[in-house]
């Protein structure tokens, strides 16, 4: 099967990077844990733009930089610098943000992601390293503000922009490149997705017969999703109307779905970009070879071990692998359960109750899974019932064992639900005779009868198969 | 030479406003200046590579250790305006 891209789509990615596990900023000494601080409490001279104050480039920094693009199989540039982009704007506070220009840190390199018809290739540009902008915050809507907020605890943090080519053909693929992105980097154990504006994007959208359009302020994966969508129907129905799709910048309107032209009069020119003065140049291609060394296992690579190692399905390795801490966590119950059944629990069923909850894999333990995994395995308590106790842990609380008591689950011993068969059998002849008179669903009442004696602890599966043998006799 | 609407325009860049006057006065100066630096086109740079930096040293780097910020009250000690912590900007587009 081959996508053929009718409309002819074509979609780049910018993705912003924040690199919030490092302990501080790019060029100063403060701190990145401010998410819940008060504003204006995690700055200094540096990160404000104050005077006489001097940057200092952060060694992790560049190290993260360079592991992201070996991740992405990008090539290392022999000699890099930081340039001044001057743009007049409150959130930065030195009229200039400190980034990257002719030289970015790494280019050239691929992400494979699962595309419209099968395996599918994402060239990647280059990523460069740059400093965050503060937070604005407008009083009111951004149309009729009254004024505006300034913190700048976000001033100065690390980011890593990734840029790619246009070679995305749906939003669909846009958002699983971001979902494979967002996988790789969160390996890397460089940057902490689910942490706000961890991650932002703009995108670059044409069609066939209209020109580029560049959409800004895209802050989550289902945004992406949801502004590219809007904006290849906005430019179908442009064309279909004679109109023509210019060159311009819109802004996402996360809120009411559409996209804005924002009418900026900046161009690239405008920006003067030249030579950080303040920063020396950077030679670290030499570090390559230890960064790669370093490199942890990557997604791809973890899915394929997973299905050789034990024994899982494609789907539950792809599954368990989208995410670092579910491969974990897969990884601890794998070790004290049995595999195959660990992938299905894991992948299927716990993932399952978890999303529909909105929950992380966090809120679950290994040992209770473990356990409960055990109790199947070991034939003690039906499937049906270790799903009742997953989601009445998730949901209640309490340990496996005590949920499993305090519900009665434990699977009945045979004699039980034998003497259960025997009695419903007895106490319903006319249902009886029906079966026997070919009447098969007749067999579903007397089944629904051996649960009601057995308060549902027996296994509806055993109980037809008992009472199939006993009306045999 | 600078002509009245660039200077325009790169006020504009900077958010000043140069009344006409001004902008007529400021590019004949900024073209003189302009021209003064262009004596440096002059030189013949063939084969030489560019300056990046003036100090000849790279790779200067900072350990990733955490130092004290500064309060918030110094923070907005010379802010015009602020509210709840914020300094506080006109309205932007």
């Amino acid at each position: 099967m081959v996508y053929d891209n009718p409309d002819g789509v074509m979609i780049g990615l910018e993705v912003h990077v924040q690199l919030n596990k490092l302990n501080t900023k790019m060029f100063c000494g403060c701190s990145t844990k401010y998410h819940d601080a008060e504003p204006n409490t995690h700055v200094c001279p540096v990160c404000l733009g104050l005077p006489g104050a001097l940057p200092v480039i952060n060694r992790k920094s560049v190290e993260a930089a360079m592991k992201i693009g070996l991740a992405l199989n990008c090539e290392i540039v022999e000699q890099t610098q930081f340039h001044r982009k001057n743009y007049y704007y409150p959130d930065l506070p030195k009229g200039f943000q400190t980034t990257q220009y002719d030289f970015p840190i790494v280019s050239g390199g691929k992400v494979v992601i699962e595309g419209e018809d099968g395996e599918h290739v994402v060239r990647i540009t280059r990523a460069h390293m740059e400093e965050d902008p503060g937070r604005l915050m407008h009083m009111g809507t951004i149309e009729k503000s009254k004024g505006t907020l300034i913190d700048y605890n976000r001033s100065g943090m690390s980011l890593i922009e990734i840029v790619s080519e246009p070679d995305m053909r749906s939003p669909k693929e846009a958002r699983r490149y971001l979902d494979k992105l967002r996988n790789i980097l969160e390996y890397l154990d460089v940057f902490d997705g689910s942490l706000e504006g961890s991650m932002r994007v703009d995108s670059n959208v044409s069609i066939m017969g209209g020109q580029r359009v560049e959409v800004k302020n895209i802050s989550s994966h289902k945004g992406a999703e949801r502004a590219i969508l809007f904006e290849i129907m906005r430019q179908k129905n442009l064309l279909r109307r004679g109109g023509k799709v210019v060159l311009e910048t819109r802004h996402f309107d996360e809120a009411r779905g559409v996209t804005i032209s924002m009418r900026t009069k900046e161009e690239e020119h405008d920006y003067r970009y030249f030579p950080e003065p303040d920063l020396v140049p950077m030679r670290v291609s030499d570090w390559g070879p230890a960064i790669q060394e370093s490199l942890p296992e990557l997604p791809d690579t973890k899915r394929e071990r997973f299905i050789s190692q034990y024994g899982i399905t494609g789907m539950h390795a792809k599954a368990l692998t989208s995410d670092i801490r579910v491969a974990d966590f897969f990884e601890i119950v794998a070790s004290k359960a049995d595999p195959r059944a660990a992938g299905t629990w894991v992948a299927d069923v716990l993932r399952g109750e978890l999303n529909y909850r909105n929950l992380a894999i966090t809120s679950f333990t290994t040992e209770d899974i473990i356990e409960i995994i055990g109790l199947v395995v070991e034939e003690k308590i039906t499937e049906k019932s270790a799903v009742d106790v997953i989601r009445t842990i998730l949901d209640v609380g309490g340990s496996p064992m005590d949920v499993v008591k305090e519900k009665g689950l434990l699977k009945v011993e045979g004699d039980i639900v034998t003497q259960a068969v025997s009695e419903s059998i007895v106490e319903n002849e006319e249902a009886v005779q029906d079966y026997l008179g070919g009447t098969e669903k007749s067999l579903n009442f007397l089944v629904g009868q051996v649960m009601k004696k057995t308060k549902g602890r027996a296994d509806a599966r055993q109980a037809r198969e008992l009472l199939i043998a006993a009306l045999k006799d | 030479m600078i002509t009245k609407d660039e200077v325009e325009h790169v006020g504009w860049l900077a958010r000043i406003e140069i009344d006409d006057a001004d902008a007529e006065d400021y590019a004949v100066k900024l073209s003189s200046v302009l021209d003064y630096f262009g004596q440096l086109d002059e030189v013949d740079t063939e084969g030489v590579e560019p300056t990046y930096h003036v100090a000849d040293v790279m790779n200067i780097f900072r350990e990733d250790v955490v130092t004290p910020s500064l309060d918030q009250k110094d923070v907005l000690a010379n802010t015009a305006a602020e509210k709840d912590g914020y300094i506080k900007a006109p309205r932007i587009i």
